[in-house]
């Protein structure tokens, strides 16, 4: 009988508890789950394995590449404390971004505007840094094709930064959806989805300040490169030209 | 589990419409709580660029980090994305694409370190 009254309820509740973050006037799914969020889980399990994969190839090629190709090299050119700020950034636009929610939640319309402004503004000061860093490795020789360093460095962080600027648009069309009146307490899982992508690149930030940045590389003695890591750089190196 | 989306475990008093919305927005954690969890995670943050600077501990620097690292991780994940709240299908889904893209750099980095068996059955392969 417990269970006849339950189905009920998923028919008459629609899209259920989940559902009930955004529209009371969703149909009924039958996981229970809202799929907007349901696919976004899906899409965020997705990236973890793209960014898996860059993150392998990043740490695969790690101190075993370095001798292949020209300088510079990481222990040269990587800016510690530089960097530092901006994952102390990312880190706080997760905070905004959660308060953003709290505030929509609430039904504090204005709250939940300004949190997202902060974040966005956040997300664009952290684009600004990667770009002013990444100007200043070029400017001081590195680049995709100098060494392997620089070919795995800017696809990885390159990636991310794609991500972050995606993001960035993302919570500039909230904000306008927002203004035009079209974000209601009501609407909150709309917000929420958006804030899970966000909180995903800084997740994945996280990661990349330890692996790529902090863990301490060794200097650059050997001029003697690991023969599949000489191979490995002439093919991408290929590569690059053809694309490029 | 805090609270589930599940429409299956709504007991038959349950009110139907928004009323879900405020229940399981009352589920999810406060500012308070988010506030603080962003200190700690600024913390740490700042103990990690801390360490990498002290030389007594060079030893056990990189376990350090990527625990620390981790710690992060697993919070933002917990609190701010709300797994730590949300139905533990999102987890399942979620810890899915994780568990495989560790398993992934796990086999490459093996394949690297052993590379010479790698390059035996490569050799002895009909393909």
């Amino acid at each position: 009988m417990a269970h006849v009254v339950d189905i009920a309820q998923v028919q008459t509740h629609g899209a259920g508890h989940d559902a009930g973050h955004g529209h009371a006037d969703h149909p009924p799914t039958s996981t229970g789950l809202d799929h907007r969020k349901l696919l976004m889980w899906a899409f965020l399990a997705n990236d973890c394995m793209f960014f898996g994969a860059l993150i392998a190839t990043y740490m695969i090629y790690r101190g075993r590449a370095e001798s292949v190709g020209t300088g510079p090299f990481p222990s040269e050119i990587l800016d510690i404390p530089y960097t530092s700020v901006s994952a102390f950034v990312l880190l706080m636009s997760s905070l905004t971004m959660v308060l953003a929610l709290a505030a929509l939640q609430k039904g504090d319309l204005r709250g939940s505007r300004i949190w997202i402004l902060a974040t966005a503004l956040l997300g664009t000061i952290f684009i600004g840094g990667q770009y002013f860093e990444f100007t200043e490795f070029y400017h001081e020789g590195l680049s995709l094709q100098t060494n392997m360093f620089g070919a795995t460095f800017f696809t990885l962080t390159g990636f991310h930064g794609f991500h972050v600027t995606i993001g960035v648009i993302w919570l500039l069309t909230m904000l306008f959806v927002s203004l035009r009146g079209g974000l209601k307490q009501e609407d909150s899982l709309d917000l929420e989805i958006t804030g899970l992508y966000w909180h995903f690149v800084d997740i994945v930030w996280i990661v990349i300040f330890t692996l790529v940045y902090l863990i301490p590389y060794e200097e650059v003695e050997s001029a003697e490169p690991a023969e599949h890591a000489r191979h490995v750089f002439d093919v991408g190196q290929r590569l690059v030209g053809v694309v490029f | 589990m805090a609270h589930d989306s599940s429409v299956m475990q709504a007991g038959p008093g349950t009110k139907p419409g928004s009323d879900h919305a405020v229940d399981q927005h009352e589920e999810h954690p406060g500012e308070r709580v988010y506030i603080n969890v962003a200190i700690i995670l600024a913390v740490v943050t700042l103990l990690e660029v801390v360490i990498y600077y002290v030389d007594a501990i060079s030893g056990i620097l990189v376990p350090t980090l990527i625990i620390m690292s981790l710690a992060k991780f697993v919070t933002v994940v917990g609190y701010f994305m709300h797994l730590k709240y949300d139905d533990r299908r999102f987890s399942y889904i979620f810890s899915a694409g994780l568990i495989t893209a560790v398993a992934v750099f796990v086999a490459v980095a093996v394949m690297q370190a052993y590379e010479h068996v790698v390059e035996f059955f490569t050799a002895a392969s009909p393909f």
